[in-house]
């Protein structure tokens, strides 16, 4: 017998998902998954987590990982490789390349996903040893706008406050982010602050969000005018006399050319609520608040970035701070909410294309310095191309080898379609991935790696309040999976790069990242890690969250620029003249309204982890849009009903929900599904690839497009254990659920047509049921194997049938006779009489009632007929009930 | 005295008729029970149990001889009444006695069919009725016995005969069992239930006729096949036993007819079970003949009773399986069906609806609800508010409607 296993400690991790970066204590059952618990002492979340972290633990398991490296041979299949073959083949191809096409040739398409320490190997091997820029990340799709509205003002990308900034705040306003569903915890501390305190919420979106349902004050602003609300609000100031001159003439400059800007573009309060359609009391009691209110944190998010004019809009927020000191102090800043876990991390090491590393820039002096940190053979010598423009570059053949880590591009890329076909074109495309099947992958990888997975990874994350905190393994490496810096590396001293990246581990990395952030710095850059550059190996693992700057070891920087200290070479902020304001492309008679897009409150990005939980998975399963009822009568569209989205770089069809919370004239559809979750709901192909002259991030929250009902006739569901293939034009997503997988479908296909579907997709090796009311259009089908539910198709005319039942019996090991006989009735059992197998056929006298009968002491037929009328009739059940009398009444066996 | 009132036939509508009878109206009719056969009447649905001696002879005797006694009932077994004198209303018994009579009840009941196939006459060819023939039919373990007719009688007698151990070839002329009480679908899914219990059931089989030097010892078919057979049953179907009605002058069609209060043509001759027509319609089960029993037994006793009919039901074991139908099973056009199959279970259920009302089913393997179903149907039921639950049982469309 096996010694029980002693119970692991909990090791102290971060979060994976949002850039709250919550601390997570996992405790490793021996089995493979772990139990999940907020970290009490984390300073982002004490303790708490949200649905998505705390359902961490269903994602662990194996079932979808990527185990081993896999190379497409010449008939397109991908077969199983070892490292070695795999990592010499990416080596030859980079160097090919390279050669006959030169180093801008190459790509390296990163995410936020990737530890600081993987980043960081990425990073050097492109802009230091390749020699291109071509290193960018999904965080252009996300955080580009803040960074370049950062640089633009503070002349760094740098968040001014902390945390603790929205538990002693007075007003608290969220710009463009619904931060109750997408920085649940964070969110949670501004509702623990208005019960506690009184503080008052201001939210600012054109949807009325979860968010809102807390707001003490809603500004349902039109789509991309918040330029325009928030140059209102600076001019309102400056009218009222309620600027901070002092710290504006001390610490900053270009303040008069942009409030002459903001003049023109919002001259009063009458021009603010036309321009924004709002209530024109509303804008003036928000910027009374504002005026009124010293300490103000002001949070934005995706509605701020994902927009042509992201920068414009971050720093038209960020300038009202500036301009009335309510920077760097308690309760006092402008705040950017970091949409994923690293997205900061990678800021910091130069993941993005149009930054070096380190927060410098691609001027020659540190192009000279980064040159010399890294004894670079072959640097850089100009930014690389953003998300957009790269992709556009592998479809027009300019970049012909490219290498995705970490992140799904073709399900989350603007024109995702035109993404997808341009794939097709590479000569070397590597994916590094935790799973073995995605949108991207799917797109026709070459070389697909097992990359290690959160709970698996090593090293560092820094989370919106630039805190660098730990992910800390505790789990092993499952089959042949490698951490990310690990892979890198071993291309690198593959291309001859040995020298420079032979690190044994992500401690290794870390240090020579602080060392570098340190190097010839002189307080020129804000980013400044060297306190921590020469932690040992034992003080790495044990590293506490901390917050940068970590100049010296005495600690971390909860504030920045109270007192100036901005980062332009002359130290001090610049305010900038904004454009005039418009969204990207105008609405045209054929694409009448607007399509915002974002996330829901349990689903993470392309749902490879998230969509394997089924706590998870029932908040909202199936991909939908949120529509105006207004709009949706003008249309045609009814609420659970279906309608095609279509722009003019794809389309989609997506169930229908209706919402006086939406704006009239503008639709909102959720990022999430991708090809392997649903049939036709890939947003990213809708979306147009207009992007921010700045920032180059895609403005993914207004495209024009058209609404048209789509009609099924039939709803239902399938639970399987295999994917199954569908009938032609069905629409479906998945759903994870207990026991295997869900799918809610709608479809034309007629009900014979179903039936003889699932009998493929159940097998031969299982015992079916089936029921059909035709008229009613009713079908359903049920597989048995060895007494348990393997399948279970429900197709209906009137709806989606009710799925709960089946659903729990799918989990059970073991299904009784009498949930069998309910089962396709999709009902429960509970407070259904069960009478068992029927002894007399006459009056239908089942065999438990008689066996109760004889329990309280019948002994003869005749009595058993008294009570219950077996027997009476025909009479020939009389022999069995002599029987039964005789077995059910004979004593025990001594 | 109570007034004189003589049964003719000692089977189960006679039994019935009689308990019904004493329980109405015990002293007030002086009772006399005429049957063939010698022994007390028995539960003819069990013979293919005691045939494949799963139930002891005597313990499918409907009473005791105590309870005929304790109901002062003259039991005449083993007699045959030959002629009913409607002038003298006198019973003549074979023997030559007679019974006065001021009311006559005739159950007389049905005999085999015997089909017009040649050999039909030989040694060893056998029908499946009472308890003489199960006596006849009594086989040896591996003897060859050939069942022609494959509706419930047949498959009784093939069922009891392949429980006793012999080879049992079930030949039938129709495409399907049972054809008049099953679907296409159930009527597979008994076949497949028989063939497991080591019947061969050879359909679209017609009999060209039965072999044998003295003894049959074959059946040939008409495509030419032969089937050896150390004895052959034969039971394509019953026919009313209406001779002795026919002879006294009543007014018979395929059976003795008779009107909604089971009087004949003549005063004082009531008819029940499967020997009566009733509205054009001979019954052929338990059920109808109990329900004839009952309302003639409380006419008698001086109540207003009258039957309508059976909505034709069958609700049976045969074969080890529980099998049901009911109204139009099979479905008419224009009629809507549901239907629910659990192969594993070997469950099959069917249910035709017409506007909104239960017009027929069949239950195959689970019939734990026929009754109820049977009520849908007879009473009309309106069935949209439960349509869903319908095929799942009472209990559930009972909860679910409550």
């Amino acid at each position: 017998m096996n010694a029980p296993l002693q119970t692991p400690a909990s090791v102290k991790t971060t979060c994976p998902y949002c850039g709250v970066g919550c601390g997570v204590l996992a405790r490793p059952d021996g089995r493979g998954g772990a139990m999940i618990a907020g970290d009490p002492d984390h300073p982002a979340n004490f303790g708490r987590l949200c649905s998505k972290g705390a359902a961490l633990g269903d994602t662990l398991g194996l079932k979808t990982r990527l185990l081993h490296p896999l190379v497409r041979n010449e008939r397109g299949v991908l077969n199983r490789a070892s490292w070695d073959d795999a990592l010499g083949t990416i080596a030859d191809g980079l160097r090919d390349t390279i050669e006959r096409h030169g180093p801008d040739s190459v790509a390296f398409y990163l995410s936020g996903q990737l530890l600081t320490e993987d980043y960081y190997v990425a990073n050097k091997l492109m802009k230091g040893f390749i020699g291109s820029a071509n290193v960018d990340t999904n965080s252009r799709l996300c955080m580009a706008s803040s960074v370049a509205g950062h640089r633009r003002v503070f002349g760094e990308d740098v968040v001014p406050g902390c945390y603790a900034d929205f538990d002693t705040a007075d007003l608290i306003v969220l710009v463009g982010s619904n931060a109750a569903w997408c920085h649940p915890v964070l969110y949670q501390r501004i509702i623990a602050n208005k019960r506690d305190r009184g503080a008052k919420l201001v939210v600012i979106d054109p949807r009325r969000t979860a968010s809102a349902e807390d707001a003490d004050l809603f500004l349902g602003i039109a789509p991309g005018m918040d330029t325009v609300l928030f140059s209102g609000l600076l001019v309102f100031l400056a009218d009222q006399g309620a600027l901070d001159l002092d710290y504006i003439a001390a610490y900053s400059d270009g303040f008069a050319t942009a409030l002459a800007q903001a003049r023109r573009l919002a001259p009063d309060m009458t021009s603010v609520a036309a321009a924004t359609k709002l209530a024109i009391t509303d804008v003036e009691q928000f910027f009374r608040l504002f005026q009124a209110t010293p300490k103000i944190v002001t949070a934005f998010s995706q509605g701020v970035n994902q927009s042509a004019q992201g920068t414009d809009k971050v720093a038209a927020i960020i300038q009202c701070h500036l301009a009335t000191g309510r920077i760097g102090m308690e309760g006092q800043t402008p705040f950017s909410l970091t949409g994923q876990p690293n997205a900061m991390g990678g800021r910091e090491v130069g993941g993005l294309a149009n930054q070096l590393a380190a927060h410098m820039d691609f001027t020659p002096r540190e192009i000279d310095r980064v040159r010399r940190f890294w004894r670079a053979q072959r640097m850089a010598t100009h930014p690389g191309l953003k998300a957009v423009d790269l992709f556009e570059a592998v479809a027009r053949g300019e970049i012909k080898a490219l290498w995705v880590m970490g992140t799904n591009p073709v399900v989350s890329l603007p024109d995702a379609d035109a993404a997808r076909a341009a794939l097709r074109k590479l000569d070397l495309f590597v994916v590094s991935e935790n799973v073995c099947s995605n949108d991207t992958v799917a797109a026709g990888a070459h070389i697909v790696l097992p990359a290690a997975a959160w709970g698996e990874k090593d090293g560092t994350v820094t989370n919106s309040e630039r805190r660098i905190a730990r992910q800390r393994p505790f789990l092993p490496l499952p089959g042949q999976a490698r951490p990310d810096w690990w892979i890198v590396s071993e291309v690198a001293k593959r291309l001859g790069f040995g020298d420079a990246f032979s690190y044994r581990s992500a401690a290794d990395i870390f240090r020579e990242h602080a060392a570098l952030s340190a190097f010839e710095n002189n307080h020129t850059r804000a980013f400044n890690i060297g306190g921590l550059a020469d932690l040992d190996d034992a003080a790495f693992a044990v590293m506490t969250p901390v917050q940068w700057p970590v100049s010296s070891r005495a600690g971390g920087t909860s504030r920045l620029f109270a007192d100036g200290g901005y980062c332009h070479a002359d130290g001090k902020a610049s305010f900038a003249a904004v454009a005039d304001v418009a969204l990207a492309e105008p609405l045209h008679d054929n694409f009448p309204l607007r399509l915002n897009t974002g996330r829901i409150r349990d689903q993470w990005h392309t749902m490879t982890r998230t969509g394997l939980s089924a706590r998870l998975g029932l908040h909202l399963m199936e991909p939908f849009v949120e529509v105006h009822p207004d709009d949706a009568a003008f249309y045609g569209l009814g609420d659970g009903e279906f309608a095609r989205l279509r722009t003019r770089h794809g389309a989609c069809v997506l169930k229908v929900v209706l919402t006086p919370g939406q704006q009239r004239g503008s639709v909102f559809a959720p990022i999430h599904w991708s090809n392997e979750t649903a049939s036709d709901a890939r947003i990213g192909a809708l979306i147009a690839p207009l992007t921010d002259p700045v920032s180059g991030q895609p403005e993914a929250k207004a495209t024009p497009v058209a609404v048209a009902p789509v009609t099924f006739r039939y709803r239902g569901f399938v639970l399987a254990r295999d994917v199954p293939d569908w009938p032609a034009e069905s629409w479906w997503a998945r759903v994870a659920v207990n026991g295997g997988d869900a799918y809610l479908f709608a479809g034309n296909a007629e009900l014979t047509v179903w039936q003889g579907w699932a009998n493929r997709v159940f097998g031969n090796d299982v015992e079916l049921a089936d029921y059909c009311d035709q008229q009613k259009g009713e079908c359903r089908v049920a597989a048995f194997r060895e007494g348990r539910l393997a399948g279970a198709l429900f197709v209906s005319a009137s709806g989606l049938p009710l799925w709960d039942t089946v659903k729990a019996l799918f989990d059970s090991d073991a299904v009784d006779d009498s949930a069998r006989r309910l089962l396709l009735s999709g009902k429960t059992a509970d407070g259904v009489a069960q009478p068992g197998p029927t002894v007399c056929a006459c009056f239908n006298v089942g065999l438990n009632p008689i066996r109760a009968c004889i329990a309280q002491g019948a002994t003869t037929p005749a009595a058993i007929g008294m009570a219950t009328k077996a027997g009476t009739n025909c009479g020939s059940c009389i022999p069995e009930l002599k029987r039964l009398l005789h077995h059910d009444a004979a004593p025990l066996a001594i | 005295m109570g007034e004189p009132l003589v049964v003719i036939g000692n089977g189960m509508a006679a039994a019935h008729f009689v308990d019904a009878l004493t329980r109405a109206a015990l002293g007030r009719f002086a009772i006399a029970v005429v049957g063939e056969e010698r022994q007390l009447a028995y539960n003819r649905v069990l013979l293919s149990s005691v045939l494949a001696g799963d139930v002891a002879r005597n313990e499918i005797e409907l009473h005791p001889a105590q309870w005929w006694v304790d109901r002062g009932v003259t039991l005449l077994t083993g007699h045959r009444a030959v002629a009913i004198d409607t002038a003298i209303r006198r019973v003549r018994l074979a023997g030559g006695a007679t019974l006065p009579y001021r009311h006559v009840v005739l159950a007389t009941g049905s005999r085999p069919a015997r089909p017009a196939i040649p050999g039909i006459d030989r040694p060893g060819v056998l029908t499946f009725r009472d308890m003489a023939d199960i006596e006849a039919l009594s086989v040896g373990p591996g003897s060859k016995v050939v069942v022609i007719g494959g509706g419930l009688l047949g498959l009784e007698a093939a069922y009891g005969l392949a429980k006793a151990g012999a080879q049992v070839a079930l030949v039938h002329l129709m495409d399907r069992l049972m054809e008049r009480q099953l679907d296409a679908r159930a009527a597979a899914m008994l076949r497949d239930a028989v063939e497991a219990i080591g019947v061969d059931v050879l359909l679209q089989a017609q009999t060209a006729r039965i072999e044998g030097r003295r003894r049959a010892n074959a059946v040939v078919l008409a495509d030419g096949r032969v089937l050896e057979a150390d004895k052959v049953v034969v039971a394509t179907g019953i026919s009313p036993n209406v001779d002795l009605a026919y002879a006294t002058g009543l007014s018979v069609g395929r059976g003795i007819v008779v009107d909604d209060h089971m009087c004949t043509s003549h005063t004082g001759i009531s008819a029940i079970g499967e020997c009566a027509e009733h509205r054009g319609v001979c019954y052929g089960l338990v059920e109808p003949a109990y329900e004839q029993a009952r309302v003639l037994a409380r006419r008698l006793a001086g109540h207003n009773a009258s039957y309508a009919g059976s909505i034709l039901s069958t609700n049976l074991k045969v074969s080890g399986v529980h099998v049901f139908s009911a109204g139009d099973f099979l479905g008419a056009p224009g009629t809507e069906s549901i239907v629910y199959s659990d192969a594993g279970l070997k469950h099959y259920k069917k249910f035709v609806i017409a506007e909104g009302r239960l017009v027929g089913a069949v239950l195959f393997g689970d019939t734990g609800d026929a009754r109820w179903y049977l009520d849908l149907i007879r009473n009309g039921t309106p069935i949209e508010a439960f349509r869903d639950d319908l095929a799942f049982g009472r209990a559930l469309a009972e909860r679910v409607a409550a």
